[in-house]
C-alpha cells in the first residue's frame, strides 16, 4: 500500500492496488519469451535459392506476431486476470451449460437427420453434383474418423486399454480387401463359377466382414502379450504394434507390394451394379443420367451406416454383461477378479471389438482410396484417432462424433487462411500454420475441458429417471 | 453362539499356507478353519498378513506351499474369477468399488455372477440393510462417503449371493458410528441368514466382540485363537491391541 501513497494518481478506477505497471512488466516479459522462441522459429525461412538452400529473414513477421502476442497479454491483464476483478459466482450452471443442456435432447437427432440429408444440402449449397465433391470427399473423411474414433473408444473410452496402435488394425482392414479383391486366384475361382465380373463387382462386400474378422483376430493376438500391461507400458506395446505393422506392410515385398502399395482396387458397386456409365451401369438402371458422383454419394452413405452400426452395436454392448464388464475393468481391475469376471476375456473382447470396427473402417477407406500403401497408416493418424477419443470425452459417443467433426473439419477449414495473407503479407503461407493453430486448440480444450468436451457419462441402467452425472467430481479409476 | 461349530468338516480350510513375495515370507504356514454360520474374525497389526491372507484365498498372489480347502474342494491353484464363481464373495481392502459407475451399476456388477437370477429380491435386500444405498442409487460410486463406499462394496458383495463372506477391514478410515451400523448390518446377516462371514479386521475390539472366533496374525503366524469373547480377555491380547485403542 506503500504504492498508493507515493504515487496515488497509479491506482487504477478506485478500488484495490495499482495493476497497470504490474501488467506493463508482465507484458515485456512475455514479449520476450515471444520474441525468444518466434526469432528462430518464424523469423527464419529456408528458401531455395538459384537451387541451394539459402536463409530468408521475416522480421516484419516476427514483429507483428510479439506485437499480438504483448497486447493480449496486456489486456487479459488487465481486464480478465486482473486482480480487482469480482471472483465469478461458482455456484449453479453458466447460461451457457443450461442452454446446452436444455436442447441436448434434440441434439443427436439433429446431428443425425444432418448427417443423413448431408450429400443433398451439399449438392444444393454448391449448386452441383460435380460442384459438392470436395464436400461430401470432407464428409466422408469426417465419417471415417467418427467411426475409427468410435471403434477406438471402445477400447480406450470404455475399456480404458490405452491403445496407441490403432492404426494397425485399420491397415489389417484395408490390406484385407485390397489384397482379396486384386488376388488372381480369387477372381480366377469366382470367375469359373459366377461369372466374369463377379468378383470385381462383389469383393467389397465379400471383403468388409472378412476385414472386420481379420482385423478382430489381430486385435486377439496383439491382446494375449499384453493381458498383463496397463497404462504406461500398455500403450508402449500398442504402439510398437502398430509401427510392426507398418514395417511389414513396407518389407515384405512379395506379399503386400512394399512402398509401392496395391494400386487399382475394385471400385465399389451397388450391391453388385457397377458406377459406370456403361449400359449395365447404375446410372443407366436407375434412369439417371451418369455422374461420378453417384458413387462418391453412395461412399458417403456407406460409411454413415458403418459408423452408425459401430455407435449401435457399441450402445447395445453396454448394456450387456460383456460391456459392463468393459467398463468395470477400466475402473479397477482387482475388483473385477473377485466378482467372478474373468479379465482375460474381458480385455480380449474389447481388443478384438475395437479391432474390428477398425478393420471395417479400413476396408472402406480401401475402396474408396482405389489405392492402399503403408504410408496411409503412420502413427500419426493414431494419434489422431486418440485425439478424437479423449477430446470428445472418453467413453462419449456423440463427443467423439463432434471432436472427429471439430478435428478434421478444423484440419481443412486451417487450409483456407486467406486472411492471414492480408495482415503478414504476401510471402506468407498460413497452411503452414495449420498445426500451430491445431496445437492451440488442442491446449485450449485441454485447459478448459480437461475430460473431453462431453464428460458426463449416461448410466447403462437405472430406476425410474434416467441422470447423466457429471464426471469432473470424480477422480479416474486406477491406471 | 448357537449357529456356529454345526458340522464337523470346516466350510474353508487353510492349511499351512506359506505365500510369498519375491524373496519375503509373508505367510509361515496359517492354519485357519472357517466353519458355516460363523463369524471369524482375523485381527494383527499392520503388516502382519491379514489382507495377505486374504488376497491368498482369492488366489492372488497364490500360496507357495500349503493348501485351501473350500467345501472339501481344493482352491489353492484355482484362477480368482473361478473362486468368485464358488459363492466366496469378498469386499476387498480399500473397497474398490467402481468410481464412475452409479451405485445402481455398482451392485449390478455384484450380481453377474448369479446370472441376474434374484436381482430383484437381491436388491431389496441390500437396500434394507443399508437403506443410504437407496437414496443413492443414481449417484456415483465415486462421490458416495467412506462408509457409503463401505456399505456399497459388501452390498455388491451380497448381490452374488455367497455362501462365504470375506470382509478386508471394513473399518478402515470409518468415523466410529459408521463402523458400528456396518458391524451391525454383519451381525444381523449372520444371524438372520446364516450368512458365514471371515472378518479381517485391526480393529480388534469391535472385531472380536462380533466374532464366534478369532485368529490373531502375528508376522505372519497365527500366535493366537479361540473364541471371540475369550481373545478379548486375554491379557496378551488386551495389551498389544486393545490397551489405549478402545474405541
Amino acid at each position: 500500500m506503500a504504492v498508493d501513497t507515493a504515487h496515488p494518481a497509479g491506482a487504477v478506477a478506485g478500488s484495490g492496488s495499482p495493476i497497470l505497471p504490474g501488467a506493463l512488466k508482465d507484458a515485456f516479459l512475455t514479449g520476450l519469451i515471444a520474441l525468444g522462441l518466434l526469432g528462430p522459429l518464424v523469423g527464419f525461412e529456408t528458401v531455395v535459392i538459384d537451387g541451394a538452400l539459402g536463409l530468408a529473414y521475416r522480421p516484419l513477421v516476427v514483429a507483428i506476431m510479439v506485437g499480438i502476442i504483448v497486447a493480449g497479454r496486456l489486456i487479459l491483464n488487465l481486464t480478465v486476470w486482473s486482480p480487482n476483478r469480482p471472483p465469478k459466482a461458482q455456484a449453479g450452471s453458466s447460461p451457457v451449460a443450461r442452454g446446452i443442456l436444455a436442447i441436448s435432447p434434440a441434439f443427436k437427432p439433429a446431428l443425425l437427420a444432418f448427417a443423413v440429408g448431408f450429400p443433398f444440402f451439399a449438392t444444393l449449397m454448391t449448386g452441383g453434383l460435380s460442384e459438392s465433391r470436395y464436400l461430401i470427399d470432407l464428409g466422408i473423411l469426417i465419417l471415417t474418423y467418427v467411426m475409427l474414433g468410435w471403434g477406438l473408444n471402445i477400447v480406450v473410452g470404455l475399456a480404458g486399454l490405452l491403445d496407441l496402435g490403432y492404426v494397425a488394425f485399420y491397415a489389417v482392414g484395408a490390406y484385407t480387401y485390397a489384397l482379396l479383391a486384386t488376388s488372381a486366384p480369387v477372381n480366377d475361382f469366382f470367375a469359373a463359377i459366377l461369372g466374369e465380373t463377379f468378383w470385381a463387382n462383389w469383393a467389397f462386400w465379400f471383403c468388409l466382414p472378412a476385414a472386420g474378422a481379420f482385423a478382430g483376430l489381430w486385435g486377439m493376438i496383439l491382446g494375449f502379450p499384453v493381458l498383463r500391461l496397463r497404462g504406461d507400458y500398455l500403450a508402449i506395446v500398442t504402439l510398437a504394434f502398430g509401427e510392426i505393422i507398418r514395417l511389414v506392410l513396407i518389407n515384405w515385398v512379395d506379399f503386400t507390394g512394399g512402398g509401392a502399395g496395391i494400386a487399382s482396387i475394385p471400385r465399389a458397386t451397388f450391391f453388385g451394379i457397377p458406377f459406370t456409365a456403361g449400359e449395365d451401369g447404375f446410372a443407366a438402371l436407375f434412369g439417371l443420367e451418369f455422374s461420378p458422383m453417384h458413387r462418391l454419394i453412395f461412399l458417403y452413405f456407406v460409411i454413415l451406416a458403418l459408423a452408425l452400426i459401430t455407435a449401435f452395436t457399441t450402445v447395445r454392448l453396454r448394456r450387456l454383461p460383456v460391456g459392463r464388464a468393459w467398463e468395470a475393468l477400466r475402473e479397477d481391475e482387482i475388483a473385477c477378479r473377485s466378482l467372478g469376471l474373468n479379465t482375460t476375456n474381458v480385455k480380449l473382447s474389447a481388443f478384438a471389438t475395437g479391432a474390428m470396427f477398425g478393420g471395417f473402417a479400413g476396408c472402406f477407406f480401401a475402396v474408396r482410396a482405389g489405392f492402399v500403401s503403408p504410408e496411409s497408416f503412420t502413427f500419426d493418424i493414431s494419434a489422431m484417432i486418440l485425439a478424437i477419443v479423449v477430446l470428445g470425452g472418453m467413453g462419449s459417443q456423440i463427443g467423439v462424433a463432434v471432436a472427429a467433426a471439430v478435428m478434421m473439419g478444423g484440419m481443412e477449414m486451417l487450409r483456407n487462411l486467406g486472411f492471414l495473407k492480408q495482415i503478414f503479407g504476401d510471402g506468407f503461407d498460413p497452411s503452414l500454420y495449420r498445426m500451430l493453430l491445431f496445437g492451440f486448440a488442442m491446449v485450449a480444450i485441454m485447459i478448459w475441458k480437461p475430460r473431453g468436451l462431453v464428460s458426463s457419462r449416461d448410466p447403462t441402467i437405472y430406476l425410474k429417471e434416467k441422470k447423466a452425472v457429471s464426471g469432473s467430481l470424480v477422480k479416474e479409476g486406477h491406471g | 453362539m448357537s449357529a456356529a461349530v454345526t458340522s464337523s468338516e470346516p466350510m474353508l480350510a487353510v492349511r499351512g499356507v506359506k505365500t510369498f513375495y519375491g524373496n519375503i515370507m509373508a505367510l509361515k504356514g496359517v492354519d485357519v478353519d472357517v466353519h458355516r454360520g460363523e463369524i471369524v474374525t482375523l485381527i494383527g497389526s499392520n503388516g502382519a498378513g491379514k489382507s495377505t491372507l486374504m488376497m491368498t484365498i482369492f488366489g492372488q498372489p497364490r500360496a507357495r506351499e500349503g493348501q485351501i480347502l473350500y467345501e472339501g474342494r481344493d482352491i489353492t491353484r484355482m484362477p480368482t474369477h473361478e473362486i468368485a464363481h464358488l459363492k466366496i464373495a469378498q469386499s476387498p481392502e480399500g473397497r474398490r468399488i467402481f468410481p464412475r459407475m452409479t451405485v445402481f451399476e455398482n451392485l449390478q456388477m455384484g450380481a453377474s455372477i448369479d446370472n441376474f437370477e434374484h436381482f430383484d429380491s437381491d436388491l431389496e435386500r441390500v437396500f434394507t440393510l443399508f437403506p443410504r444405498l437407496k437414496e443413492r442409487i443414481s449417484q456415483r460410486g465415486g462421490t458416495l462417503s467412506g462408509g457409503e463406499q463401505q456399505m456399497l462394496a459388501i452390498g455388491r458383495a451380497l448381490m452374488s449371493r455367497p455362501r462365504l463372506l470375506m470382509l478386508d477391514e471394513p473399518s478402515l478410515g470409518l468415523a466410529p458410528l459408521i463402523v458400528k451400523q456396518i458391524f451391525d448390518a454383519i451381525r444381523e446377516l449372520n444371524r438372520t441368514e446364516g450368512l458365514t462371514v471371515f472378518l479381517v479386521e485391526q480393529n480388534a475390539f469391535h472385531a472380536l466382540k462380533l466374532a464366534h472366533r478369532g485368529y490373531v496374525l502375528v508376522n505372519g503366524s497365527v500366535t493366537m485363537s479361540g473364541e471371540g469373547r475369550e481373545l478379548l480377555e486375554r491379557p496378551e491380547v488386551r495389551a498389544a491391541y486393545l490397551e489405549g485403542g478402545r474405541h
